[in-house]
């Protein structure tokens, strides 16, 4: 086990704690460098994919993870950013201008919609959060002049500095790559500061941080600004990768994918928010291979304890209709949130620290080092 | 013109009256206590100081200045600082972001500076850290630094919530019921910070207190309140020998 023997403030500031994160960082970054060399392009577009919803994710974080602030809304968040990357397009706007416009605008919607949340905690934050989502589809749908309604809208290839960077080639996944480190730093840089501080402060308790000088509406209002701005630039990058949108691509099952997550991630850390993306966007193969070859092994399996091929048939056409059920989807999310929620609240950054620890301890990890404990509640009477 | 002064304050839940046309005065660099039977709108009194609660009516003064209607986050930056009677810490948080949260109303920094960490922020970090430090060292709390609050007893947490307020350089404290859940020891240890708060930082100190030997080892004057309604004020020995207040506690 290492000890840190700090000798300075900027022990506390640094990023990298001690030289141990430098090595291990650098041998990740090094590695999603060269990864459009050596994986397949299937790969590297989920890595893509990874790089944009772990953007929502970090974005999602600060409002939810760090401010405490609820939102099932930031599937419209990102659809303002795709369609404002979609219109601004047409009129041949470069793609740095246009990317910045997403960030901006998704940003000043995120603010309106954190004034009428001030006013709101818990489920009801949800539940408006939830209406606005659907205001945002259904204007989308509506808009025709802007948006194309159902229709949709065709994005063009990016185009950045006079090259064609198209969604599938290297340059593009490097472009998302840079979008989220550069998130995370910021995002990081503001956790090691007064703002990143307020919001800690106004999750864990409002009346001490209002009683500490902290303009609690304020600082809500700027968590919201800040998550939706991010998931706004997400957004361009989105609409990039996807070449099409439309609103139906923007639904509630959207946000909850963005929940997933952070809560399957760890809600308390950005680490968490890229280990979520990494499991989000890997459950999709996961879904496929569910619906391809599951009914021919169980099917097979019935074979081998002797179920003649009749039966074999049933069983496998029984597991194919489940497997292809409409809303399967749906269902297996809510069964992983529910499961996570049980057993593993610290989602898988959680159960990453625990496996450091036990072989940082070794042999003295005890199990009960993360036994949930009670403890003293304080009272909710000054909301 | 007193340094800080509560003129006919009153705070009415519907019928109930938790607080009843108090008036009272504190006067710069005193240590004034408020006693009272449970109920006895104490508490409520430091709530609508520090504007948690708007007050029915009345009107309070700090340094001349009417704050009466100032939003309760300005109160803080006025120099009034606070702790709470059940603890209102950032549970999920370290000590030291406990503590840097209390710098909160020295942070001069803007947002998009943050973003980017600019050396000003830096520089502005490691002020806010080296005032930190030295209430670190006031309060003896070394060992906590980088502790989740989760973690930590109920008397270090105690401590805490006073390091926080004092990180914020505050010109008034106002502490509710510094000595609850502490034992002998750490409560003697509560009654030298007071004093030494009033001595060596020149702080002005409000306080909430049921512990009489708290009371009477660090007040220079006492307030008893019985029903929201002012009984008896004086020196802490003039204030326990007044038959109403012997009467409100004994229900003689």
């Amino acid at each position: 086990m290492r000890f840190l023997f700090k000798t300075d403030y900027e022990d506390d500031i640094k990023l990298f704690p001690h030289s141990g994160y430098v090595v291990s960082y650098g041998i990740l970054l090094a590695f999603l460098l060269i990864a459009p060399f050596v994986l397949s392009s299937y790969l590297v577009s989920q890595l893509v994919f990874v790089c944009i919803y772990a953007t929502v994710g970090v974005g999602l974080m600060i409002l939810t993870g760090f401010t405490g602030q609820a939102s099932l809304g930031h599937a419209a968040f990102l659809a303002i950013g795709a369609y404002t990357a979609a219109y601004l397009q047409q009129f041949n706007v470069p793609f740095p201008v246009y990317f910045l416009a997403g960030g901006l605008l998704t940003g000043v919607v995120g603010a309106l919609v954190g004034f009428p949340a001030l006013r709101l905690t818990g489920i009801y934050l949800v539940i408006a959060t939830i209406s606005f989502a659907f205001i945002v589809e259904e204007v989308l749908a509506r808009w025709e002049s802007v948006t194309h309604g159902n229709e949709g809208m065709r994005v063009k290839t990016l185009s950045l500095f006079g090259q064609a960077v198209p969604q599938n080639g290297p340059t593009f996944y490097y472009l998302c790559l840079a979008v989220l480190i550069l998130t995370i730093v910021g995002t990081l840089n503001l956790l090691r500061s007064p703002t990143g501080r307020a919001f800690v402060a106004i999750r864990d308790s409002e009346t001490a941080a209002r009683s500490m000088g902290v303009n609690v509406s304020l600082y809500k209002v700027k968590s919201f600004a800040i998550s939706a701005a991010i998931t706004g630039l997400a957004g361009v990058l989105f609409a990039h990768k996807l070449s099409f949108i439309s609103p139906e691509m923007f639904t509630l099952q959207l946000s909850i994918e963005f929940i997933i997550v952070i809560l399957i991630g760890g809600a308390f850390s950005l680490h968490g928010a890229v280990l979520g993306a990494i499991f989000l966007v890997m459950i999709d193969p996961f879904l496929t291979y569910l619906k391809d070859d599951l009914p021919g092994i169980i099917a097979g399996i019935a074979a081998t304890f002797g179920a003649d091929s009749i039966t074999a048939g049933k069983i496998h056409g029984n597991v194919a209709a489940i497997a292809s059920a409409n809303g399967l989807k749906g269902a297996i999310y809510g069964v992983i949130i529910v499961l996570f929620v049980l057993f593993e609240p610290l989602g898988l950054y959680g159960r990453w620290l625990k496996i450091k620890l036990f072989f940082q301890l070794f042999p003295l990890y005890k199990r009960a080092t993360f036994k949930r404990q009670k403890i003293y509640v304080k009272s909710e009477r000054n909301r | 013109m007193s340094y800080f002064r509560a003129e006919n304050l009153s705070l009415h839940f519907g019928g109930l009256k938790a607080v009843d046309s108090v008036s009272f005065a504190v006067e710069k660099g005193e240590i004034l206590s408020i006693i009272g039977p449970n109920g006895a709108g104490k508490s409520s009194i430091f709530n609508l100081i520090s504007r948690i609660y708007p007050p029915t009516s009345g009107r309070i003064f700090f340094e001349d200045q009417d704050i009466t209607n100032q939003p309760a986050y300005d109160i803080a930056g006025l120099g009034i600082a606070r702790t709470f009677q059940n603890i209102e810490l950032f549970e999920n948080a370290t000590m030291l972001s406990n503590l840097l949260v209390g710098r909160h109303r020295h942070s001069t920094t803007r947002l998009w500076q943050e973003l980017l960490f600019l050396p000003s922020v830096r520089a502005g970090e490691k002020m806010h850290r080296r005032r930190v430090e030295q209430v670190i060292e006031f309060l003896d709390l070394e060992a906590y630094r980088d502790k989740l609050i989760s973690g930590l007893p109920y008397g270090v947490r105690k401590v805490i919530e006073l390091a926080r307020a004092l990180c914020s350089e505050p010109k008034l404290i106002l502490l509710d019921e510094p000595s609850s859940g502490l034992n002998v020891e750490e409560t003697e240890d509560m009654s030298f910070w007071i004093r030494d708060m009033k001595t060596e930082l020149g702080i002005t100190v409000l306080m909430v207190e049921h512990d009489m030997t708290l009371v009477n080892r660090v007040s220079d004057r006492v307030i008893a309140l019985n029903y929201g309604r002012v009984l008896a004020m004086g020196s802490p020995s003039e204030v326990q020998r007044h038959p109403d207040v012997v009467a409100a506690y004994l229900g003689a």
